[in-house]
């Protein structure tokens, strides 16, 4: 029998290191009939920590939400009396559990290993049939053909531009240089996606093996992982992985005996969201600062110290395996005519199962909030989800059957990025989230481009003078002239879509806008300054507010309701957050 | 020989050292947890980088630090599902509570309380990191206890010494 214990950050954040120690103790006496295992994230956050019973029949029990002070009770009567624990049960082998709902639809390619494996150790990769992919490639020795192999396919990069990954690699392989590079970008940034931590995290190997392949694919020996400083554990799982793929002959010089060489260095990035940009990350892994440059030439031309380099996405390299050991006709069935395959989406914000969600392209957005992730929390109305992240926008709930894919995404103004998709309710303003990603572009604004840093900043100085109850009539339209300036006059990806959060709000919560311009309220009630405090009947006098108010606007006596004078209040939240018995009304 | 000389202006490419200046940077901090000059001035002399180009450099990427912080790190997560899930008041609780603003370093050098875009937990919102550990599901007033913890790792700690 095996234990397996969720490890990723998510699961880590939740408890599951302290879950997994506890089982090890426990378990003392009992080691050699029963191992106890890591994984990665199954993609279940919202019930994490995920704890897997594999018996040895090869039937599968997976619970969640085992917190430390419950494995006692797991192990009394899972593991010894070998009965389930029903109310606990998310899923299993035989597809009863609560979750079923939420795994059966999913159809995944890319997570095919996430949370089955241990990412730790190559042999669960190799017995999934792990770089069984690579050795075909370099048996075959057809690079050609798995350019070709890779277009028919129809995969296209999952880093945002969603440009055809095949084309890509046969640009590079065509291009003039002696050394060629092939890079993952492992940087996402955009504030709201997490399948690619996930994919690093659960399943490293499949994301080298497709470098590997790539690089054998367009003649290149070096490979390099820019991934993010924030994903420490990332980092630690790759460089694991790295080592242990070396010393089988897996990555390194003449790999299999096969004389193709290939090396990969992981690179740490260093806090900067603009070097997700292609030619701002080659930048920053030659060591300067991470500002992009025009293209073309384009990096498959002119790329890493002026190297012809392929830079894909996490995502995007962890399909590469799956298609050639399917074949591209598996993989081209899936999705819609011109999106093939799976797409991998981080659900968050105000929804029930947030987590990794992997479905065909072509479901509707309705289908995966509502259907997959069993809609939103709290019974709360659901308002609009935000696609895309910085680049993207927010699409309204009555355009919840647009169906996924490149094209009908775009047309809503938001677009597929990578895939970070966050669920609002109707608590969520809308100018306040465009005033959020503005904040964020402005910050991350390479300031290269005159537009992109000054007209950024004016845009943002607008929202928040908006939310701050200071708007003035013109507002909405002086932030559409400065959207159109900004969206064409800057030269990478990051200005020319730092509007898209704008725009798409103000086209489809144009009333928002004007609530807090003309009547100077908050239609979400979350905008602080346009709030109206009062106190209710509630109160019972105990004068804890009264102290609380820097501004002495709230006057009462001991054991009686007390009043806030109007012209005095400034909305600093002070008493709201003060008072223990919610006599505080915020409208 | 000067030590720019190992410097190839034309195409800022170090010579036999590909991109060593971050990762440079990087153990610089990891060292005495911010750069401090004398550190940029070893790395010039030893690559012969310019010390503009470094300081460029360090000035760039939000996480190189130029001042010295506290001993551990809070970083509160400010993305996009922390942001609607209510980061504001986390931040906020953690203000009060350490008597700092955000950005600054308490007076025992104990904690220094930044803000981040996305640590990648998001359906875990919102979420705080403490150096490599990571925190999710907060509620303002799960933070005092948490602070209280790592107080009394450190009160453990001196007693031992
Ligand atoms: C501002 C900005 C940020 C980006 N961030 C990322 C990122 O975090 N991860 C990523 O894979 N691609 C990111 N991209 C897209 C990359 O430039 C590039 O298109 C992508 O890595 C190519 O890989 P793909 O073809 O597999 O999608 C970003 C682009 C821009 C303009
Ligand atoms: S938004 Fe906070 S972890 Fe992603």
């Amino acid at each position: 029998m095996k234990i397996i214990v969720g490890l990723g950050t998510c699961g880590i954040a939740a408890g599951a290191e302290e879950t997994y120690r506890e089982l090890l103790g426990k378990l003392g006496d009992a080691n050699g009939r029963i191992a106890l295992e890591k994984t990665g994230c199954i993609g279940m956050c919202y019930r994490e920590p995920l704890v897997e019973v594999r018996r040895d029949d090869g039937r599968c029990e997976h619970y969640g939400n085992v917190t430390k002070d419950r494995v006692a009770r797991l192990l009394d009567e899972v593991v010894q009396n070998g009965e389930a624990i029903d109310d606990w049960l998310v899923w299993t082998s035989d597809r009863t559990g609560s979750e079923t709902a939420y795994l059966d639809r999913q159809q995944r390619i890319v997570l095919r290993n996430c949370g089955t494996i241990n990412p730790e150790k190559i042999e669960d990769y190799l017995a999934a049939g792990g770089y069984d992919a690579l050795k075909k490639v370099l048996s075959d020795a057809d690079p050609e053909a798995v350019i070709n192999l890779v277009i028919e396919s129809g995969l296209r990069g999952r880093g945002g531009a969603g440009f055809l990954t095949g084309m890509k690699w046969r640009f590079t392989r065509l291009a003039q240089g002696d050394r060629k590079f092939v890079i993952c970008n492992a940087d996402e940034g955009d504030p709201g996606a997490f399948m690619d931590r996930s994919v690093l995290e659960g399943d490293p190997h499949a994301v080298l093996e497709g470098m590997a392949i790539a690089g054998f694919a367009i003649g290149a020996n070096d490979g390099y992982i820019y991934v993010r400083a924030e994903y420490p554990k990332a980092i630690e799982r790759l460089t694991i992985a790295i080592a242990e793929a070396e010393e089988r002959g897996l990555l390194g010089t003449n790999i299999l005996g096969t004389g193709f060489d290939f090396h990969v260095k992981l690179k740490e990035g260093a806090g900067a969201f603009v070097c997700g940009e292609e030619t701002a990350l080659i930048a920053s892994i030659e060591g300067k600062r991470g500002m992009p440059r025009v293209r073309p030439p384009f990096p498959a031309t002119k790329g890493l110290w002026e190297n012809p380099t392929n830079i894909n996405n996490v995502e995007t390299f962890a399909n590469v395996p799956w298609i050639v050991a399917h074949g591209p006709e598996a993989y081209n069935c899936l999705g819609t005519r011109n999106s093939k395959g799976t797409k991998v989406f981080a659900m968050a914000g105000k929804i029930r199962r947030g987590g990794l969600v992997e479905v065909p392209m072509g479901i509707s957005i309705a289908e995966i909030v509502h259907e997959i992730c069993g809609g939103i929390k709290d019974d709360k109305k659901f308002k609009a989800v935000q696609l895309g992240g910085p680049s993207g926008g927010c699409i309204p709930a009555e355009l919840q059957d647009t169906l996924i894919d490149y094209e009908s995404i775009n047309k809503t103004g938001a677009i597929m990025g990578s895939g970070g998709l966050v669920v609002m309710d109707e608590t969520t303003c809308m100018v306040d989230v465009a005033r959020f990603f503005l904040d964020f572009t402005q910050r991350e604004s390479c300031g290269k481009c005159t537009f992109c840093r000054v007209g950024t900043k004016r845009m943002l100085e607008v929202l928040t003078r908006i939310t701050e109850s200071e708007g003035r009539e013109g507002d909405i339209e002086l932030l559409e002239r400065l959207a159109d300036l900004v969206k064409n006059n800057s030269l990478c990806g990051l200005g020319q879509t730092a509007p898209n959060p704008v725009l798409t709000t103000i086209k489809y919560f144009r009333s928002e806008y004007e609530a807090h311009i003309n009547n100077k309220k908050c239609p979400a009630h979350s905008c602080q300054a346009l709030l109206t405090y009062t106190i209710t009947d509630a109160c019972n006098g105990c004068m804890v507010c009264g102290r609380a108010c820097p501004s002495g606007a709230i006057t009462g006596e001991k054991k009686q309701m007390h009043v806030i004078d109007q012209s005095k209040c400034i909305q600093c939240d002070e008493c709201y957050r003060a008072c223990r018995f919610h006599a505080i009304e915020r409208v | 020989m000067s030590s720019h000389r190992k410097y190839d202006f034309k195409h800022l490419h170090y010579v036999g050292q590909d991109g060593k200046l971050i990762p440079e940077l990087q153990r610089a901090q990891e060292e005495d947890g911010y750069i401090k000059p004398e550190k940029i001035r070893e790395i010039h002399e030893r690559y012969g980088i310019p010390l503009s180009h470094i300081f460029g450099v360090a000035t760039f990427y939000s996480q190189f630090r130029l001042d010295p912080v506290g001993k551990n790190i809070i970083r509160v997560c400010h993305g996009t599902a922390c942001h609607v899930a209510g980061a504001k008041e986390i931040t906020r609780s953690l203000e009060d509570i350490l008597e700092i603003k955000s950005g600054g370093t308490t007076e025992d050098r104990l904690f220094t309380l930044e803000t981040v875009s996305c640590l990648g937990c998001c359906s875990l919102a919102p979420v705080i990191m403490i150096n490599d550990d990571t925190y999710g599901n907060l509620k303002p007033g799960d933070l005092k206890k948490i602070i209280k913890d790592y107080r009394k790792r450190e009160a453990a700690e001196v007693a031992q010494k």
